[in-house]
């Protein structure tokens, strides 16, 4: 059931919060169609009795512009984040954890909205979102990455019955009292289910890549840190260019990799991959 | 050109990181990475602004690698060049201010 509340103007609020990776946004809006789509897209995310410590508001707006193709501008423009699409726009104030967004009442653009913002706040105490599929197994996190058509969802969906996947997609990584977990986001690519709201330290990640013809077995290889570095970096999801923010992203990718293995991970196409994994 | 007078110092346009032997440096203008090796590391960590190139090769690099002095400094030269071409160092026929580096 949704909280209702009188926002200036005399505008019913219908508001929605949303917990991805432990941090919970009260999303606002005055729309009671699109307080339903956030709550059938966001179902398992949804935290009805959770208080929020951050709150976006939605303005529905008739179609800026129907492009969300177009990559994402962000910029600090005084203490507060601004950001820009073809299909939205929105501020965010980290301060205050507050922000609001303009856009048509569709899913994709609060999905790249919330996106964005959690990286944001994720940037200054060490996390990161990054292209990677993620599951739980034995009760550890282990985390596939790599570019377009590098096996991500192929790993997902060759998981056995005793993985829980956390997206196939996104992954959602936080440093905890200096150790890094994985979370579960609702974020899906081409696998289309929205990942486990559950969390586990990262036991390791593995940049993928697809085993040759000529050696199509499945093989796990050390990597030279400083690769590894590279490499996540390359994967890592950030929008800002902001000096400090470089500096928070780079910093936060060289401390990941020194806590935590990071492998490559060459693999045919089938179940036996996973005998590798946990 | 890099001579023995040189200075080097290291830009505020940067972030870096050591890991292992090697360092990782980003220019924060355009997220350009680069990895400099262990010798490279030994010149990067010296590039304080105020010492000159020569002494960091006589006394930081030939006293870990074994190396020449004539072979290390020519490397040394073509190196720190290289890393001023992509704006990560700053070279400079005299001293550094330290409000000009990172």
């Amino acid at each position: 059931m949704s909280k209702s509340m009188q926002l200036p103007g005399s505008m019913t609020s219908h508001n929605v919060v949303i917990e991805i990776g432990g941090l919970p946004i009260e999303v606002q809006t005055a729309d009671a169609g699109f307080e339903r789509l956030l709550r059938g897209r966001y179902r398992d995310y949804v935290k009805p009795g959770v208080a929020p410590e951050f709150s976006l508001r939605v303005q529905l707006t008739p179609s800026v512009s129907n492009d969300p193709d177009v990559d994402a501008e962000v910029w600090l423009e005084g203490r507060e984040w601004r950001m820009e699409r073809g299909d939205f726009r929105a501020r965010w104030n980290p301060a205050e954890g507050q922000g609001e967004v303009f856009q048509s009442a569709n899913p994709y653009s609060i999905d790249s909205v919330l996106r964005i913002i959690h990286t944001l706040m994720l940037a200054p105490t060490g996390g990161f979102l990054v292209h990677a599929s993620s599951a739980v197994r034995n009760g550890k996190a282990f985390l596939f990455s790599g570019v377009s058509e590098a096996g991500k969802t192929t790993m997902a969906r060759l998981a056995p019955p005793d993985v829980a996947l956390l997206t196939d997609e996104a992954s959602y990584v936080r440093k905890v009292d200096g150790r890094y977990f994985a979370y579960g986001t609702p974020f899906a690519g081409e696998f289309g289910e929205p990942g486990k709201n559950i969390s586990a330290p990262i036991a390791a990640l593995y940049l993928l890549k697809k085993a040759s013809e000529n050696r199509p077995g499945n093989r796990i290889d050390e990597i030279d840190p400083a690769d590894a570095v590279r490499r996540l970096l390359r994967n890592i999801l950030f929008f800002a260019h902001e000096t400090e923010s470089v500096r928070q992203v780079f910093a936060s990718a060289c401390s990941f990799v020194v806590a935590v293995p990071v492998y490559q991970l060459s693999f045919f196409p089938d179940q036996r991959v996973w005998e590798l994994i946990g | 050109m890099a001579t023995e007078a040189t200075y080097i110092a290291q830009s505020p346009d940067i972030a870096s990181s050591t890991l292992g032997d090697d360092t990782m440096i980003m220019s924060t203008l355009d997220s350009t990475l680069f990895i400099l090796n262990s010798v490279g590391t030994v010149i990067w960590k010296a590039a304080d602004g105020a010492t000159p190139l020569s002494r960091i090769v006589q006394e930081k690099v030939c006293a870990e690698f074994d190396v020449s002095e004539t072979q290390a400094l020519v490397d040394a030269k073509e190196f720190v060049e290289k890393l001023a071409q992509h704006g990560i160092l700053h070279v400079s026929g005299e001293p550094v201010p330290r409000k000009e580096m990172a």
